[in-house]
């Protein structure tokens, strides 16, 4: 009985609650952003950084007399990464009156909440979405991110390795994976792309087999000059030192997956030299420093994940709708592609596809054994 | 004709790791008809503490073959142990048992290291230093055979040598001939059938560590899971020679090798694993008891 009544009490607490967020909504006259991510459930944490890095931009805003006269009042929706939710929050946030919405987190739900915002003509800004469809397929023109989609990594690579490197043969390797295969399809495409260099040969590789020098030497006798690797770092670390052993010099430029201080703890010797893409070095950006610094002392907890992405997204859009002087759609859909602002991440702006320019990624090389950033 | 050579060699090189390996399934299936699925296990334990030895004494100050020599003496006796001490745990126990009961202990057994060996260890990859000395005659013919392949090969087959002699020749050889052939007779005629049960599964293990120590060297990176994948291929090849017969895994990881490399080098990395079963299966269409395997009727 007793566990009965207290879950009749903490149903009707929670109905107070939701009927006491919805008539603040109709309340004052605010500027209203939405925040729509995982708050509950498995992923939960990719989504909660994004909450605290708004309350934190709302709470300063504000104190400062908020914008264009406005103060910013966030209306947070949780769809644990469903989509099938996803479409009912961003619903929810239309009937709202949303004038922006910071979210969602998972490129699934961001996909199925898009469309419902591109109708009501709401800007969205995803800090962690990172499917590249979401805004190459033009499909979107309300969409932003503030982080880089998955194939700007291989574009990143592929034209390293044709400008910087001026490679002529490259052969694409792939461990099958959906992260590996991903990377290595969209770095084929750009590679083929160019006239000068040619993929002479594209396999995938099984991950946690006993050996891989069939597949290394294939590599030799393709004659290729350079090796364009998608995966992660054991197999990785096993290809080099068995190219290394056979006195191949053939160059090893990898992703994110490999760019890590494990690769070079194993494979040693052969990692010297070894190129990688990897998100952009934040931590000596005195805007993050501040921006943790702040998170820390609210909450006394080190922030997670997206949190830097979120912060710059919020700031992206606070900026814009100052710029614009207006929270009409056309207006701050341009701000954000004229006006740039320092962020935690760099200055960054939007292109016309609404990916962040100045996010992303960064060639890393081995050198004495650590990876150093290429600028 | 060159690329020929490097993927027969390269093919040679992976076959005789999973011959060294599939001995131990095959030994152990010949005398008690049974899987040891833990087997992969023992062979990842040996390629480990050769690791853990070999950074004690890189440590000490030792190096080059000293290193590779106590290194592997230590592995392989720890492995033995390791052998043993699973067919006293897991499979004596179960030997009245029906067939299915060894089976699922095995596997058991099989999760278990592999579990302690994380815990204990480390669930991350470890570097594993290239133990393989650096002889100069080699340097000579490393334009025909990369040196340590030569070295793989060489150590596998001077092992298997001395396995077949130790079978043929040897008393030990003899009573475990006649423990596969009749375990019953065997045990009417004196012959200690726990004793040769015993010895079979050390001298499967020390073969398996010899294996992990040589692929770890030639690969260069070890982690607690590195036993599943060789312990699923080596079981194929121990099927594929023929399951029980000794010259038959040599033959089935041989073959198996082979049939890998060349699949990669002239078709596909992407279908690597599709080519060893495949091949299982074609020979188990025509031939069901492998290549050299004993007719069961």
């Amino acid at each position: 009985m007793k566990n009965n009544l207290l879950f009749r009490w903490t149903l009707i607490s929670i109905f107070l609650l939701t009927f006491g967020t919805t008539s603040i909504i109709q309340a004052a006259d605010t500027i209203k952003i939405g925040i729509a991510g995982a708050h509950t459930g498995d992923l939960a944490s990719y989504g909660l950084p994004t909450v605290k890095a708004a309350e934190l931009i709302a709470k300063t805003v504000n104190a400062k007399g908020g914008i264009l006269g406005k103060k910013i009042q966030l209306l947070v929706e949780d769809e644990a990464c469903k989509p099938e939710l996803a479409t009912n929050v961003a619903t929810k946030l239309v009937s709202a009156k949303a004038n922006a919405v910071i979210g969602h987190i998972c490129s699934g739900a961001t996909k199925a909440a898009l469309r419902t915002y591109k109708d009501a003509g709401i800007i969205v800004i995803s800090p962690s979405a990172t499917s590249p469809e979401l805004s190459l397929s033009g499909q979107y023109p309300n969409f932003h991110r503030t982080i880089a989609p998955d194939d700007t990594q291989a574009r990143l690579v592929a034209d390293f390795a044709l400008n910087t490197l001026k490679l002529k043969k490259i052969a694409v390797i792939h461990d099958k994976g959906d992260y590996g295969k991903g990377f290595a399809e969209y770095a084929k495409i750009y590679l083929e792309e160019s006239k000068d260099a040619k993929v002479v040969l594209y396999e995938g590789i099984t991950p946690g087999a006993v050996d891989y020098s069939a597949i290394v030497q294939k590599i030799k006798y393709s004659g290729a000059d350079a090796i364009v690797y998608g995966g992660y770092h054991p197999e990785a670390a096993s290809v080099v030192q068995l190219m290394r052993k056979r006195n191949m010099k053939t160059i090893f430029i990898s992703d994110d997956g490999v760019k890590d201080q494990m690769f070079i703890k194993v494979a040693a010797a052969a990692a010297e030299g070894v190129y990688a893409s990897g998100p952009k070095d934040t931590t000596k950006n005195p805007l993050a420093i501040a921006a943790i610094a702040e998170h820390t002392k609210a909450y006394g907890i080190e922030p997670g994940s997206f949190y830097l992405n979120a912060y710059s997204a919020m700031l992206a859009i606070v900026n814009a709708i100052d710029k614009a002087k207006s929270t009409e759609y056309k207006a701050v859909h341009k701000a954000l592609r004229t006006h740039s602002i320092d962020t935690p991440l760099g200055k960054i702006k939007f292109n016309d596809r609404g990916d962040a320019i100045g996010v992303g990624f960064s060639m890393y090389q081995v050198r004495k054994g650590v990876y150093v950033e290429l600028k | 004709m060159n690329y020929f050579w490097d993927l027969f060699l390269g093919g040679l090189t992976r076959g005789s790791i999973y011959a060294l390996i599939a001995l131990g399934y095959t030994m152990v299936y010949g005398i008690l008809q049974l899987i040891n699925f833990a087997h992969g296990e023992i062979y990842m334990i040996g390629a480990f503490t050769a690791l853990i030895v070999a950074s004690m004494l890189t440590m000490q100050g030792l190096t080059g073959l000293s290193v590779l020599i106590l290194a592997t003496i230590v592995a392989v006796l720890y492995a033995a142990a390791y052998g043993f001490t699973v067919e006293k745990i897991a499979y004596k126990p179960l030997r009245q048992a029906s067939r299915l009961s060894p089976l699922i202990s095995a596997i058991g057994m099989s999760i278990f290291l592999q579990n302690y060996v994380m815990l204990a260890q480390t669930s991350d990859f470890l570097p594993f230093p290239n133990l393989l000395p650096q002889l100069n005659f080699l340097d000579s013919i490393s334009s025909v055979i990369a040196p340590s392949d030569f070295i793989i090969i060489a150590t596998s087959t001077a092992v298997m040598i001395a396995l077949t002699v130790l079978l043929k020749f040897t008393k030990m050889g003899k009573a475990m001939r006649a423990t596969a052939q009749d375990q019953t007779m065997a045990m009417l005629t004196g012959v200690n059938v726990n004793r040769v049960i015993s010895r079979t599964f050390i001298i499967g293990s020390a073969l398996a560590a010899v294996g992990g120590i040589l692929i770890a060297s030639h690969v260069g990176r070890i982690n607690f899971y590195i036993g599943f994948n060789a312990g699923i291929k080596a079981f194929t090849a121990a099927v594929l020679g023929g399951i029980g017969s000794v010259p038959g895994a040599v033959l089935g990881g041989l073959v198996l090798g082979l049939a890998e490399s060349f699949g990669t080098g002239y078709i596909s990395s992407d279908y690597e694993s599709v080519f060893a079963f495949a091949l299982l299966i074609l020979i188990l269409i025509f031939k069901p008891d492998g290549i050299l395997g004993r007719s069961s009727q």
